[in-house]
């Protein structure tokens, strides 16, 4: 099948998607998009996207499935750890002169940066007096993040990066190990707030002192990104911070003026005031 | 779309590389002239934890701009860009690249074929690709679907190659691939570009 036409499927599946269900993927960077979807098609069966569009508009049940090809990544526990270490000595100095915080995991998938969060601001004591916002346009994605049950298999990876961000205790201290999983303790999650939440197409909803967003904008256009940085903009309290991607920058975006660098090497900025 | 002679003009050069792609770049990359019109996109297999150590050693060798490759940021000719280590490496349709944490890819992240598929999408009959050493078979698929979309597909000589696996693993998803040793390679896409 040319090309083209399977360009267009897609549009048109996307279309779809927002009219019927309105999830937005119209706006996301589409060579990353159109491989989900073509595996997402090869995968499930389907001769073509149009037939799996022909089905998920006309059967709701289909919609989480075609969800977890669109939405799910594959992050890790204090995943890049030196971005954690920043947060550690840098950042948190600073939000401890702070009464009491709020904190919002934006794209928070399966949930493993809200735990590595969570963990952090234990071991620097802050954990009682802050409330995590954990959101993600996944359903799915959210129960397993409130869930918290990881494979025991990438405990080991987990491990090695909380120790290399400066972790002051044992993960092991957090978990429980059975049937080859670890399951996280609930405390962690006492003051975490899961939601729904879209940065296509929602707004503000609190105001945070720390924003992190790690490896989400990447998947959308410029368009995208620059509402996506406005409202992390406009959620932050004065001198809040906001935390991209290592490899995510707001050099390009329209709204770079409102942010100054804060740990450039590990892309926090801070909120600067008109 | 077979052997080495573009129906329409080149736009842009992909290679993939894995096991021994330091000297097999070193013998491709300093031999393009710092007129080279044209944009190149390198993966190269490395471990997730390093940072990507071949941009600052070309950057020494080469007469073109060599750098990682940012989201998002246009491709521009006489430019050489890197996958940065742990993220695939795409281009758009309107050739501008982005960067995705999608899950590995024939164990890799960045991976070969992500780069090469996506591409081929973006530039169709103009691109050229090329699959060098390397121990793996990442890349074949997407130099399959390179050939299909009309571009120009080249193989290392597995013969000559440090690694073969991945050159051969390559033919054998592409035949048509013409089969060259790395200073053809170097001379064939010097040539690219140019007056003809």
């Amino acid at each position: 099948m040319p090309e083209a036409v399977v360009d267009l499927e897609i549009q048109l599946l996307l279309e779809a998607l927002y009219q019927r269900y309105h999830y937005d993927f119209r706006h996301y960077a589409r060579a990353s998009i159109k491989r989900r979807l073509v595996q997402a098609r090869d995968q499930l069966g389907y001769a073509t996207i149009s037939a799996m569009q022909d089905r998920v508009l006309h059967d709701a049940s289909m919609l989480p499935r075609l969800l977890d090809y669109l939405t799910v990544q594959v992050s890790e526990m204090f995943r890049d750890p030196t971005y954690f270490r920043a947060l550690r000595e840098k950042v948190l100095p600073h939000l401890k002169t702070y009464p009491s915080l709020k904190v919002w995991i934006a794209g928070s998938s399966t949930g493993e940066e809200v735990y590595s969060l969570a963990i952090l601001f234990k071991e620097e004591g802050l954990y009682d007096r802050t409330l995590f916002y954990a959101t993600d346009i996944n359903p799915e994605a959210l129960a397993a993040a409130e869930a918290g049950v990881y494979a025991l298999d990438r405990i080991r990876k987990f491990t090695e990066n909380h120790q290399k961000s400066g972790g002051r205790s044992s993960l092991s201290d957090y978990y429980t190990a059975a049937y080859g999983r670890a399951v996280f303790d609930k405390s962690l999650r006492e003051r975490v707030v899961f939601s729904d939440h879209s940065l296509v197409t929602d707004a503000v909803f609190a105001e945070m002192h720390l924003i992190s967003c790690r490896n989400v904008m990447i998947y959308f256009d410029r368009p995208l990104q620059d509402r996506a940085i406005g409202l992390f903009r406009d959620s932050l309290a004065r001198k809040g911070f906001l935390g991209l991607g290592s490899k995510e920058s707001l050099r390009f975006s329209a709204h770079a003026g409102g942010f100054s660098d804060f740990v450039p090497g590990e892309k926090i900025y801070q909120r600067r005031e008109p | 779309m077979s052997g080495a002679s573009p129906q329409s003009p080149a736009q842009a050069i992909v290679i993939g590389a894995s096991a021994g792609a330091v000297q097999a770049l070193l013998a491709i990359l300093p031999a393009l002239p710092a007129s080279f019109p044209l944009p190149v996109l390198v993966v190269v297999h490395v471990p997730p934890d390093r940072d990507n150590v071949m941009v600052p050693l070309l950057q020494t060798k080469c007469r073109l701009i060599v750098k990682e490759a940012e989201d998002k940021e246009p491709v521009v000719g006489g430019t050489i860009y890197f996958a940065p280590s742990d993220y695939h490496l795409l281009v758009e349709a309107d050739g501008s690249l982005s960067l995705s944490t999608d899950e590995p890819v024939n164990y890799s992240r960045p991976s070969i074929d992500v780069l090469f598929e996506s591409a081929a999408d973006a530039f169709g009959e103009g691109l050229v690709g090329a699959i060098l050493t390397g121990a793996n078979h990442d890349g074949a698929a997407g130099l399959k679907a390179l050939a299909e979309a009309g571009g120009v597909a080249i193989v290392e000589d597995p013969a000559a190659a440090h690694s073969q696996a991945m050159p051969l693993s390559a033919l054998e998803a592409c035949p048509t691939a013409a089969v060259m040793t790395l200073d053809a390679i170097a001379s064939y896409l010097s040539s690219l570009g140019t007056a003809r």
